[in-house]
């Protein structure tokens, strides 16, 4: 891994460093924490509306939720760092599984 | 670097998570698991689509007159304050302020109780108002499975954290407990994407129709 010994002479300067980083990361986080509150609010309000139909509402709020579960990996879990490419195939093979599992059983149950 | 060593804020490496070999190993394990557990959600999610509002008569509550829009949306704000929480607990851990990393955890560990508890409420209210159980209906044994494995999951990582906080109180940060402390955040906030569609999926969708 690149990312792990302090390799100046001086630790003082890294650790300015390494903090000023660490809060710039910070105030991405407080950024993505308030998107997601906001397309909570958009999804509940969207269903709480009464003028939309469900053909409209129902993949309009499940947009919301995927875009909202990408900002929670990306950024609170960190997948947008590096050495996360184990992790992301982990994760997107689930993701496929699931996708079919939730396809068959959309598809094949009709009762 | 040793597991054990001793650090101070200057030498505390920037991925400390991943710093020793078994913490790179947790940290690859643990994403396989989430990767696997996202398999058995959407299994759970696929039941309960197949089985909403499938009830045997008309005497049983149907989605649309049973889930209440402002207690789902306070549990849902409870979550995703919590999720925030872990992150500045982890933003501490990567700083070496065990401290404040312990502060922020506990703050997680009460809006997460907090979370569980309106879950409770909610479940009682519905048993006991509309007689919608595990076993009135399939609709009832989807809904209950898939929200009640949820719950279970905030439960288990409550009991996690706190563990790990207790278990380490005296002990503060070294490259031991920093890969324990990151893998328990991932997976809290695991809980949160899975509650993100369960949200969404049953609640939101379920007032649609």
């Amino acid at each position: 891994m690149a990312n792990q010994q302090p390799n100046s002479e001086n630790p003082r300067i890294d650790i300015e460093y390494r903090r000023k980083k660490s809060t710039e990361e910070m105030r991405y986080q407080i950024i993505s924490f308030t998107l997601m509150i906001f397309l909570t609010l958009v999804a509940f309000f969207a269903v709480g509306y009464d003028g939309f139909s469900g053909w409209f509402t129902v993949p309009f709020i499940i947009l919301l939720a995927v875009i909202q579960v990408i900002f929670q990996l990306y950024y609170f879990m960190h997948m947008s760092h590096k050495g996360h490419e184990a992790p992301a195939l982990f994760l997107y093979s689930g993701v496929l599984v699931g996708a079919i599992t939730l396809l068959a059983f959309l598809t094949i149950i009709w009762w | 670097m040793q597991a054990e060593e001793k650090f101070t804020a200057e030498t505390w490496p920037t991925a400390p998570e991943r710093a020793t070999l078994e913490g790179k190993n947790k940290f690859l394990g643990f994403w396989l698991f989430l990767g696997g557990e996202t398999v058995l959600f959407a299994s759970l999610f696929a039941t309960y689509l197949a089985l909403k509002d499938k009830v045997p008569n008309a005497e049983h509550t149907l989605a649309k007159d049973l889930f209440d829009l402002p207690l789902v949306f306070a549990a849902t704000m409870l979550l995703l304050t919590s999720s925030l929480t872990s992150v500045y607990a982890m933003h501490h851990m990567k700083n070496f302020n065990f401290k404040k990393m312990q502060l922020w955890l506990g703050v997680t560990v009460l809006l997460g109780a907090a979370f569980l508890g309106l879950e409770i409420y909610e479940f009682n209210h519905y048993v006991h108002e509309y007689h919608h159980t595990f076993t009135s209906s399939a609709f009832g044994t989807a809904f209950y499975t898939l929200v009640g494995f949820h719950g279970g999951h905030v439960a288990f990582g409550l009991l996690w954290i706190v563990t790990l906080m207790i278990r380490n109180s005296k002990r503060g940060l070294n490259l031991y407990n920093a890969p324990k402390f990151y893998v328990a955040s991932l997976y809290w906030h695991f809980i949160d994407v899975v509650w993100v569609f369960i949200f969404t999926v049953v609640y939101l969708m379920g007032m649609v129709g």
